[in-house]
């Protein structure tokens, strides 16, 4: 039996509400199943079940609203007899030590002891979690049990943290830092106001970011006319769903050219960087409701323009309309913030860690250019690069800037 | 002023004179309690007041005299049993653990034995090994008995006469660089019932939990501390056997932070007990490791140096309490 709780879709996600409940009591569910929709802060969102098995038990109505890590429904496990045999592999163990990650093959296989579960100070967003942990099998930071549970009381993703401040670089109570952390009254209050609370997550990750993370920024200014000359070929005889936008040529360029450049792409944590094979290319995409999701193109790098170009505009419509999936949801390797249809020539973002690296682009521009000793207009964006320098150095950050400049030049060789 | 005043030593003649005076079934008896005034002086003059069959002097027969008391307490008597130090104590443990602590199970619960023993406990008089350890700990493992450790003058003053009312046998440890402590006269509610653990001073940042000999040297290391800004609660745990656990439990979950300061060798130590007790019922209130101040691996030594060195100081509590903290050691 295993026990399913109300995901985290995100450190500012502290309530969700069961929208509609896709299953009844006794169906069947694969892995991969949406089971319910689930209405947070960020609009809707579909929950996928991990396991196959049945529903034994719903234990939340439709409609009703509850804090993250609250169970709300009961899976009968398919292969119960796994489970039985794998006793010692606890919830404690798969969270704590990624260590021994490589022989647990399938973490969300395995047993969840009910009693632990149903203590919602444990883990409250261990399904999304468990996944990260096994595909990036990344070390953890240290935290003190009472800091472990006021995070996940207050919703708030302690794995995003590197360091703290008690012995040894752990996470203690101090480094939780919502106000008033003495009255247990005045902190259930601060939850029970979800925009305070976003805000306060929002505060508690780049304060965090900017206090630990020395960044540096680069910027270049990149001639787009090549691209948009190419893709007004491409889209000429295209329906307007069909068309590739200029942006998706961007981002495509800045996931290929991360591929040579691994100190931009991956994790740092317990004072060492980690890169990842893959680009998950997080799409910081801002929501009409206000706030911003982050939401991962998973392996961008090896997506063609099309492909990549589908997925941007389905992501981004599913995230205003609600039906993001929970795997979209998971952390991203390096993140993008395109301010370009806000009408800034630029934006110089704050890293979100433990990631090393965001992109800011800018809104795209008509400006007089030197070529070849003529003035000539051209449209231009600005990339900018925030970069963290325990893990890269200037020198090479321009060298991927300028590795995108080029890329852009011939993005034919994008598609 | 002086009038005023009471020690340790005096709080507990004079408990033991009150108990006599008040109960005909009370007597004491051990190794010189009488002639000599106790090894400590605490009987001094309660033979002249209570004569020799009431202040009993014993051969030197652990055994035999605790036994002996034992025989009279299940007789209707209220012994007080006095033994010179807890390392002699160890001649008696078969009496101790195998008759008093288990009469009342093996006899379906007809027989009763409510003894008071009383002994010298601790180091800090250059005694050397033979009379200077703290074995608190082996007798708090028992069940049958309880195990007391008065730590202040009020409470040598008021918890004998709690342990007389006992139905079952006690134990009480006086840490000997007690006896010549002295406060003003207390009054019976500084003594609240033996079976409670007390917070001797509050706080919020760090719980440094102790008993007996310790929690003076406790509570000069919380005064440095909060020097450096930081509050400290300190738990006397007064009773050491049942555990007042509640009052740990609710200290440590406002502090997030425990130390237990204990002079028992660490390893299989009271300290040791505590913190398995807070790992298994706070664990989510703890934001460091529990962790433990207690005496060096080894016999406890005679030179000066030597002992001080093996026991706990004030400045090693600080520091240890200080790296609990993730503060710099000063």
């Amino acid at each position: 039996m295993k026990t399913l709780t109300m995901p985290s879709f995100g450190a500012d996600m502290a309530m969700g509400t069961i929208v509609k409940w896709n299953v009844k009591q006794g169906d069947l569910v694969s892995k991969g199943d949406i089971i319910a929709s689930i209405e947070t802060m960020k609009g809707l969102i579909d929950m996928e079940v991990f396991d196959d098995g049945s529903i034994s038990t719903l234990l939340v109505s439709e409609g009703d609203e509850v804090e993250v890590g609250v169970p709300i429904a009961e899976l009968q496990l398919k292969n119960e007899n796994y489970s039985n045999n794998k006793p010692e592999l606890k919830l404690e163990n798969v969270s704590l030590d990624s260590g021994e990650l490589d022989t647990s093959i399938d973490v969300n296989k395995t047993p969840v002891d009910d009693q632990i579960l149903a203590d919602k100070r444990i883990l409250v967003t261990k399904d999304s979690q468990d996944q990260n942990v096994n595909r990036q099998n990344t070390q953890q930071p240290k935290i003190s049990p009472a800091a472990r549970s006021r995070a996940e009381r207050l919703g708030i993703d302690w794995r995003l943290l590197s360091k703290g401040s008690g012995p040894d670089g752990a996470i203690v109570l101090d480094d939780i830092n919502i106000p008033d952390e003495k009255s247990a009254e005045q902190v259930s209050d601060t939850v029970k106001d979800p925009s305070n609370m976003m805000r306060q997550a929002i505060s508690a990750t780049v304060s965090r970011s900017k206090r630990e993370i020395p960044h540096y920024y680069l910027q270049l200014d990149i001639v787009l006319n090549n691209t948009i000359n190419w893709l007004s070929d491409h889209n000429a005889n295209l329906p307007p769903s069909k068309r590739i936008l200029s942006n998706a040529v961007i981002y495509s360029a800045i996931a290929r050219a991360l591929t040579s450049f691994p100190a931009f792409n991956g994790f740092y944590r317990d004072g060492h960087f980690q890169p990842s094979e893959s680009v998950h290319l997080g799409n910081a995409i801002n929501l009409r409701q206000g706030g911003l999701m982050v939401a991962a193109i998973h392996d961008a790098q090896r997506l063609g323009l099309i492909e990549l170009m589908e997925k941007i505009t389905d992501q981004v419509s599913r995230a205003r309309k609600g039906g993001l999936r929970m795997s979209e949801m998971q952390d991203a390797t390096v993140t993008l913030s395109n301010m370009g249809d806000r009408g800034t020539d630029s934006i110089q973002s704050i890293i979100f860690p433990p990631q090393v690296a965001i992109f800011g682009i800018g809104r795209q521009r008509e400006v007089p250019w030197v070529i070849d000793n003529t003035v000539n207009i051209a449209t231009i964006v600005s990339v900018s690069l925030a970069a963290d320098h325990r893990v890269s150095d200037g020198h090479s950050g321009a060298r991927l800037l300028n590795k995108i400049n080029k890329l852009l030049q011939t993005p034919e060789v994008l598609m | 002023m002086k009038s005023q005043s009471l020690t340790y030593r005096e709080a507990l003649k004079t408990a033991i004179s009150e108990a006599m005076r008040n109960d005909e079934r009370v007597f004491l008896m051990g190794e010189d309690v009488g002639n000599y005034g106790g090894c400590y002086a605490v009987s001094k003059g309660l033979l002249d007041e209570f004569g020799a069959e009431r202040i009993i002097d014993t051969p030197l027969s652990e055994s035999g005299f605790v036994g002996a008391g034992i025989g009279a307490a299940i007789g209707g008597m209220r012994p007080i049993v006095e033994v010179m130090t807890v390392n002699f104590s160890l001649l008696a443990l078969d009496q101790i653990v195998n008759n008093a602590a288990t009469l009342r199970h093996m006899s379906g619960n007809q027989i009763g034995v409510p003894l008071v023993i009383r002994m010298a406990t601790g180091a800090g008089k250059q005694l050397a090994a033979q009379h200077s350890h703290s074995l608190e700990n082996w007798y708090a493992h028992v069940p049958g008995i309880k195990v007391l450790a008065p730590a202040t003058v009020a409470d040598a003053r008021f918890m004998l006469s709690m342990a007389l009312k006992d139905p079952d046998p006690i134990i009480i440890f006086e840490h000997v660089m007690l006896y010549n402590e002295s406060a003003a006269i207390p009054q019976p509610e500084k003594c609240p019932d033996m079976h409670q653990a007390l917070v001797r001073k509050d706080g919020t940042d760090i719980s440094l939990i102790t008993y007996g000999g310790s929690l003076s040297k406790t509570l000069q290391a919380a005064s440095e501390l909060e020097k450096q800004g930081i509050s400290v609660e300190v738990v006397d745990l007064r009773c050491l056997r049942p555990l007042d656990t509640l009052t740990l439990y609710k200290s440590v979950e406002k502090t997030h932070r425990v130390l237990v300061v204990d002079e028992g060798w660490r390893t299989g130590s009271l300290a040791g007990e505590i913190c398995a007790l807070i790992a298994e019922n706070c664990f989510w209130s703890l934001d460091a490791p529990p962790s433990r101040v207690c005496s060096k691996e080894v016999p406890i030594p005679y030179p000066q140096h030597l002992e001080r060195a093996a026991t706990p100081q004030v400045a090693e509590v600080v520091e240890a309490a200080l790296k609990l903290l993730n503060r710099n050691v000063t």
